[in-house]
């Protein structure tokens, strides 16, 4: 989230799109209503009627897999009917950015398009430059090649006819939904945009984000209370564990894993260093360097940064290795031994029935859980002889959340600390614990054995335990990070001195020359004098207490900021565009309210003053975003498995880029009779991810036993099925029973003049528990990617669905 | 006087137009404070926060003191200003998994082509695994690419997880797996 949960309340119009929040995050649904009662309008766009829909104020239906076009149709009736926010993107937005000569878009395909490597080559799409360097400009936006009539030019296809025969929307619901968001363009209004992995769960995942992310720049509403993109995110602490770096293609603090093309420590800064030549840019990635040495250090404080460097993994250039690649490799025979570690890839993972034959070909699995979950027991799950199953599964019992201290970051990066309420049940151990013992372990082995490259086993600083017990505020520290050696440095206007073992008070002090370490470089400043993140301080100042901001409150990366980019919030002279709910103020010299993106003056201060998007290059929101996979601005393209043979935009049908893969159950689905009907996975408010806690909670499993699949009268009429019949579900890639549900909350859709089917299912259930509770929706999902990030298209895909 | 639910609930039922205590002619809200404070006596408050979705509401835990050391009850807490005391039906049922029969308390071991777990100590296991690491690490580990780069790679061991640690445990993992060399590295924000 760029905003927080609270801020939501702060909203004049609130537009919840891939989510159900009322269900699904009920208690960041309170901050909706509050908006709501102050008068704020509330939009749901989503194939289905949820109960966040019956609060909506504006509700539209759109089938699955077409967002694009929606939204594409509100970027084309925000620029048609002059409702951008013209200062703002002038100011603050790539718009007046002209595009090199060699950028081209043709029938669905960016310029510089390899069809044999299904890649593209991004040179074609960088910015034009004068002489110095700088990027060419035209404030006007009346130039051409601007970004903005590129834009305009790209979305003139998007006209109300063509969208609404492919999202099946009527133009009427297309009209109230474009008219009532794009009024949050005025500058005193703001406008949030609310999304889950309805959004994400598409080959153009990513693009979906940006097309948001655009609209949010085009109307003025990044940076603002009440604005912003925000991520209702899914899982306790899945913001802390991917800011931890437990991805393959980032370290902790979103740096990007090295490669084997770069050698060196100086290779990798240089490679991954931007560079800017804009006058205004504060070009906050220019500091990566310091980041990264403090890492290193974080992990070999005793050798050197270019030691420390040669010891990390280097990942092959070009090479996938994402989640959906790594099961593909396991089929493949490629991993020995396997962890599972809190998570159920059994059940979680699109294709499972592919997943689940892929744990066959392991020697070893280690599993980690609070209860038996489909991972650890696949090899006598259905379809299983566990005589022909060889491998070895090792199940390691873990303590859970209120049995352990730690902390955890919410959606709006709250890192919140929590407390041990009791002593781990029976043999059970904190994750921590378990990580501990087990490295130890195999540090004793390299010690006595020797063995493959030792060195980086040996010597990684592995101090963080207290008389052999896991100690997260250990931990916490060095995540903070500490100085190594005797350092003084200007702090303010005064020389200060730190001394090795001081925490480094802010990620500003952290040094490229070895003498900090830091573990995740945007936590520096959470575990300094105090553990911040166990603050319970509900002081404010009233221009806080106005947007419900409560900077004493636990803490929030980066350094206590509670709203991104939140300079955007006021105009050039740093004057707020909103002051009766204003973020940030410069008043007498100085910001008041929130943490400002830096210190730096406003804009206006043409020698002192930043751009107000510091994490850019050229301080800029990206309208235009040149670094995506598969092209600069967000283009439709259907699902890889669809209704429809064709669409209006271009001849390209599918996502040219996507991530996908080959083998027997690699088959998709598109236009095919024996599939007819969309499908698509959401959850439940009784039940969490694949339900392994929820499940084993009777409280909870009592309101919804067993696996279901909604579906429309008019579908259940023409299949023959009542409500309550169990039907099977089928898919190219296997098939799953469910209980009818037979509801008007969903209904058909005209697409291209034809009726199309929409059935949803959750996807919380698993062959372990309950007994008769059904199996994975996952078994349906196909394995293909997002070609940006991998995320699987589980959102849209087809089925048929009979009677059982 | 002593109500419990079903019985105040008969009495709600026959009047029918009174607000929550008016209706009955007596005032419930000491009765109401005496079980808060017998709560508080014999328990021992901790904070925590909801394991379940990324919208990070405040729990108060209360802890028998005299018993056991179990969490008897776990609620919202009024004071955390993100869900001021509310709870969904996740969040309300979290008790439900400190105290639960069907929790694996034990470790567990299942031998190739074997149908069936088996209880083992947490040093047989461990220890096991800490070899097998080691036998594939050291069969497998890769210090240079094709192309005579020095990458060292672990690529035959894998590991996805974990969204459900907290950030200290997250980061002694990812610390662990690459000082070993993995490269495929994955976790719940993936998918």
């Amino acid at each position: 989230m760029t905003n927080h949960w609270i801020d939501i309340a702060n909203s004049d119009c609130i537009f919840i799109v891939g989510s159900n929040a009322a269900e699904n995050h009920p208690i960041s649904f309170k901050w909706a209503l509050r908006a709501k009662d102050k008068g704020a309008t509330i939009i749901h766009v989503d194939p289905r009627f949820t109960r966040t829909s019956q609060h909506a104020d504006v509700f539209a239906r759109l089938r699955s897999g077409s967002d694009i076009p929606f939204f594409g149709g509100l970027i084309r009736y925000i620029l048609t009917n002059n409702l951008y926010f013209k200062d703002y993107v002038v100011n603050y937005t790539n718009a007046s950015f002209i595009v090199g000569d060699k950028y081209d878009f043709k029938d669905g395909l960016f310029s510089g398009y390899d069809a044999e490597k299904r890649a593209y080559d991004k040179s074609s799409w960088a910015f034009a430059r004068d002489e110095a360097g700088q990027i060419r400009k035209d404030p006007s936006l009346k130039d051409p090649r601007c970004v903005f009539q590129i834009l305009r030019k790209h979305y003139d296809r998007y006209d109300m006819k063509s969208v609404s025969d492919t999202t099946g929307t009527p133009v009427d619901d297309l009209q109230r939904v474009y008219q009532t968001y794009a009024a949050t363009g005025k500058p005193e209004k703001s406008g949030t945009m609310l999304y889950a992995m309805g959004q994400t769960q598409h080959t153009v995942g990513v693009q979906n984000i940006r097309a948001m992310s655009i609209i949010q720049l085009l109307l003025g509403n990044m940076g603002v209370a009440g604005g912003g993109i925000n991520a209702l995110r899914g899982e306790a602490n899945v913001q802390g564990s991917t800011d931890q770096g437990l991805l393959y293609h980032i370290l902790p603090g979103y740096i990007p894993t090295p490669t084997a093309a770069m050698q060196t420590l100086k290779e990798f800064n240089e490679k991954n260093t931007p560079v800017t030549k804009e006058p205004q840019s504060a070009n906050w990635w220019g500091n990566r360097p310091k980041y990264m040495a403090s890492f290193l250090k974080s992990l070999y404080p005793k050798q050197d940064l270019d030691t420390g460097y040669g010891y990390l993994p280097k990942l092959e250039p070009g090479k996938d290795y994402s989640w959906l690649t790594l099961f593909d490799q396991m089929l493949g025979g490629t991993f020995k031994g396997f962890f599972a570690w809190g998570q159920n890839p059994a059940a979680s993972t699109a294709n499972s029935n592919k997943t689940r034959e892929a744990m066959t070909k392991l020697d070893w699995m280690v599993t980690v859980n609070i209860f038996e979950t489909e991972t650890g027991s696949f090899w006598k799950g259905p379809g299983m002889d566990p005589k022909k199953v060889k491998t070895e599964v090792f199940f390691l019992p873990c303590a859970v959340a209120f049995e352990k201290e730690g902390s955890i970051s919410n959606s709006g990066r709250w890192m919140q600390w929590r407390y041990a309420a009791q002593k781990p049940s029976g043999d059970t151990k904190p994750d921590g614990d378990i990580i501990y013992e087990l490295f130890e372990k195999i540090r004793e082995l390299y010690a006595k054995e020797g063995g493959a490259c030792p060195d980086p086993i040996r010597n990684l600083d592995w101090d963080v335990a207290t008389q052999h017990v896991f100690d997260p505020h250990k931990v916490a520290k060095r995540i903070n990070g500490t100085f190594l050696t005797e350092k003084t440095l200007k702090v303010g206007d005064a020389d200060k001195t730190f001394k090795p073992g001081d925490p480094v008070p802010t990620f500003a002090l952290l040094q490229e020359d070895g003498s900090t370490c830091s573990g995740t470089w945007v936590y520096c400043g959470s575990y300094t004098d105090k553990n911040m993140a166990a603050r319970r301080d509900k002081t404010q100042t009233p221009m806080q207490a106005a947007i419900g901001l409560y900077p004493g409150w636990t803490w929030a990366w980066p350094v206590n900021r509670r709203v991104l980019y939140n300079r955007a919030s006021v105009d050039p002279q740093g004057r707020p565009y909103q002051p009766h709910k204003a973020v940030i103020e410069w008043k007498d010299g100085k910001w008041v309210g929130d943490v400002p993106d830096g210190p730096w003056p406003p804009m206006a201060d043409t020698a002192k003053g930043k751009s107000p998007f510091i994490m850019t290059a050229e301080g800029m929101g990206l309208i235009f975003g040149p670094g995506r996979n598969d092209g600069p601005l967000p283009e439709h393209y259907e699902p890889m498995e669809c209704p429809v043979g064709s669409h209006p935009f271009s001849k390209q049908r599918s996502n040219p880029t996507a991530l996908k893969f080959t083998g027997p159950t690699e088959v998709h689905a598109a236009c095919d009779p024996r599939f007819p009907f969309i499908c698509s996975t959401y959850r439940v408010t009784e039940h969490w991810q694949t339900g392994v806690m929820t499940r084993n909670s009777p409280w909870l499993l009592e309101a919804e036993p067993q696996m279901f699949c909604e579906m429309s009268p008019e579908l259940a009429k023409m299949r023959g099925i009542k409500n309550g019949e169990k039907v099977i579900l089928e898919s190219t890639r296997g098939s799953l029973w469910a209980k009818a549900i037979v509801t008007e909350r969903i209904k058909p859709f005209t697409v291209q003049g034809q009726t199309v089917h929409q059935v949803g299912i959750p996807w919380h259930f698993g062959w372990t528990w309950p007994v008769n509770g059904g199996d994975s929706a996952n078994i349906l999902c196909p394995s293909v990617g997002d070609p940006n990030t991998g995320i699987p298209e589980t959102k849209a895909f087809m089925v048929n669905v009979r009677k059982a | 006087m002593e109500w419990n639910r079903r019985e105040f609930l008969k009495i709600a039922g026959v009047t029918t137009a009174a607000t929550a205590f008016g209706g009955l002619g007596f005032d419930l809200r000491p009765a109401h404070a005496e079980a808060q404070a017998a709560k508080l006596k014999f328990t021992k408050q901790s904070t925590s926060v909801c394991c379940y979705c990324s919208v990070g509401c405040g729990l108060i835990a209360s802890t028998d003191k005299d018993g056991q050391g179990r969490v008897v009850n776990i609620e919202g807490d009024p004071d955390h200003p993100i869900n001021e005391g509310a709870l969904c039906p996740k969040g309300a049922s979290h008790y439900q998994l400190g105290q639960n029969d069907r929790r694996i308390l034990k470790v567990l071991y299942r031998a190739p082509y074997a149908d069936k777990w088996e209880e083992k100590s947490w040093d047989w296991a461990l220890d096991r695994i800490a070899r097998k690491v080691k036998e594939a690490r050291d069969a497998g580990f890769v210090t240079k690419d094709a192309k005579g780069r020095t990458v060292n790679r672990c690529e035959n061991i894998a590991s996805v997880g974990s969204a459900a640690m907290d950030n200290e445990e997250c980061w002694i993992y990812q610390a662990m797996l690459r000082a070993m060399g993995l490269t495929y590295i994955e976790h719940q924000a993936r998918i």
